[in-house]
């Protein structure tokens, strides 16, 4: 297989673009791409997106986006995994290009979520979980998650503020992305008024929906060089696993094993362990979901991931600084968009292109994408070569 | 309307018919074709007792559509006694706060009605507080 780099990558701020459809919001972050990378056509075109279907009634999304972006012809596919869609398509694009098949793939990840009414987008959300024995009993996504948070704090004996620092660091970090749906700092006192919409999890435990696109163009490693900068950026680890859809069907719900064998399969590629990576950008959808990756991931022992933020470790400053852009909470989720967010902001990490986030002198970056309540979970290390 | 989709699913949403899979005996609901456990092949009906616990439970606030008019309203995931754990609403609660490990049994009920007054309205289990039930029989 051949080693593969990340040329160039683009993105659309995340929030409600009521002044643009799914198909501008994608053609932004493609152009964007294109352009950082000095190239004007691809090979193939990998789309991320999960919910076209639904929230915007289209399907066919990779051969529309090819059409709309002006490279009519060429090979184009959707890839859809719930909120995993992004990293999914990432991988895909990346095996395309290591595999000796295509040699300019472009992976974009877009979803447009705000024309629709809040509980057709909740409904439209409950389809990542399984319709026949979780969604039918009246689930909403962020019930999932409450019903994971509930045992998790009741087993180890956590109480819902010492989850205030996933939050609070959160949105400290958006505060400086230029691309963030939030950028206002919230304080503890905020976290512990804010309204609850499925118990334990209040709105300050969840990220915000909002449409977005951000794209990335992969290329094989050996015909990119490093330029002031612009540091040579290559993907040195890729892994994705599943565990059963519903969380009643899991050996154990308190437990991400698919990101336990993702990141485990990521660090033997890469050669490193979680001691080496110099940030995690993780997905914080809820407050729970960043303490459980930190677990499976190697940062902290089982049932010990809020204590990471309690004791300041996912600042800026810490051991492992998480949601350096600020996000899923801060930034925003974008569903299918959203793991294509974090490979840009790991690639920005990289290029030191972080202003007051910086972490100074980052080598090595890993994103972890979730789909559903840890069904699909795909895990990347970018690094600095 | 999905009628067929509901009619298929009746023995396990009225009566909580599963499986036992007949090379590991392990009990499993919902049924699939392949067992979980041990890989086999795994046909054989289990009708479940209904009862279990409270493995953890959620009040919902924000419904999504379709369920709006209930909110707010509890899921739980229960264990029965048997091994699995199913999601469901728990419900006849009245004052009762919902805690781990409280004893729950199936009642059927109403789970949702899709369309208006003219459209489906879709049947399956719920759970309530065993207890509570105990009480009010013996009255």
């Amino acid at each position: 297989m051949r080693k593969v780099a990340i040329l160039g990558i683009g993105q659309t701020p995340v929030g409600e673009h009521w002044n643009k459809s799914m198909l501008e919001l994608a053609g932004e972050a493609i152009f964007g791409a294109l352009q950082d990378s000095g190239v004007e056509t691809v090979d193939a075109i990998f789309v991320g997106n999960m919910l076209s279907g639904i929230l915007e009634k289209q399907e066919h999304l990779g051969t529309l986006i090819a059409d709309w972006v002006g490279m009519r012809g060429t090979e184009a596919v959707k890839i859809e995994s719930a909120c995993s869609s992004g990293a999914v398509a990432f991988r895909n694009g990346l095996i395309a290009v290591a595999s000796g098949e295509i040699d300019k793939a472009l992976v974009v990840g877009v979803e447009k979520m705000t024309d629709s009414l809040p509980g057709t987008t909740t409904a439209a959300l409950a389809t990542a979980a399984d319709a026949d024995w979780e969604i039918i009993h009246g689930l909403s996504f962020v019930g999932l998650n409450a019903l994971i948070m509930q045992r998790y704090m009741f087993e180890y004996g956590w109480k819902h503020e010492d989850f205030a620092s996933f939050s609070i660091n959160a949105h400290a970090n958006g505060v400086h992305n230029p691309n963030a749906r939030f950028r206002a700092p919230i304080s503890k006192e905020q976290y512990l008024k804010a309204h609850i919409i499925a118990s334990p999890i209040s709105i300050l435990d969840s990220s915000p929906i909002g449409d977005g696109a951000a794209a990335a163009l992969l290329v094989p490693a050996d015909r990119v060089f490093s330029i002031e900068g612009k540091p040579k950026i290559i993907i040195a680890g890729s892994a994705s696993a599943t565990d059963s859809l519903a969380v009643h069907d899991r050996k154990d719900p308190l437990w991400l094993s698919a990101a336990e064998i993702s990141a485990k399969k990521a660090y033997n590629q890469a050669g490193v362990t979680p001691d080496n990576i110099d940030f995690f950008e993780l997905h914080d959808a809820f407050s729970i979901m960043a303490a459980l990756s930190l677990e499976a991931c190697g940062f902290a022992e089982r049932g010990q991931g809020p204590r990471l933020a309690l004791d300041d470790e996912i600042t800026i400053q810490g051991r492992i600084p998480v949601a350096t852009r600020g996000g899923l909470k801060a930034r925003g989720h974008p569903i299918g968009a959203t793991g294509m967010y974090q490979i840009v902001e790991v690639v920005q990490q990289l290029r030191g292109e972080c202003g007051e986030t910086q972490i100074a002198g980052a080598k090595i970056g890993m994103a972890q994408n979730i789909g559903g309540s840890g069904a699909t979970i795909a895990t990347h290390i970018l690094r600095v070569e | 309307m999905e009628i067929a989709r509901h009619w298929r699913l009746k023995k396990q949403r009225y009566a909580l018919v599963g499986e036992v899979c007949p090379h590991c005996h392990a009990k499993l609901f919902p049924p699939r074709d392949v067992c979980p456990e041990c890989g086999g092949e795994a046909k054989t009906p289990y009708t479940f007792s209904g009862r279990g616990k409270v493995y953890s439970h959620t009040t919902i606030y924000n419904a999504p559509e379709g369920f709006q008019e209930f909110a707010p309203y509890t899921v739980a995931l229960v264990k029965l006694e048997e091994g699995p754990m199913v999601t469901a609403q728990l419900t006849d609660l009245g004052d009762q706060e919902v805690e781990i490990g409280m004893p729950v049994e199936m009642v059927t009920r109403r789970l949702r009605t899709d369309g208006d007054e003219r459209g489906l309205l879709v049947y399956g289990y719920k759970f309530r507080p065993l207890e509570l039930y105990q009480v009010a029989a013996a009255d």
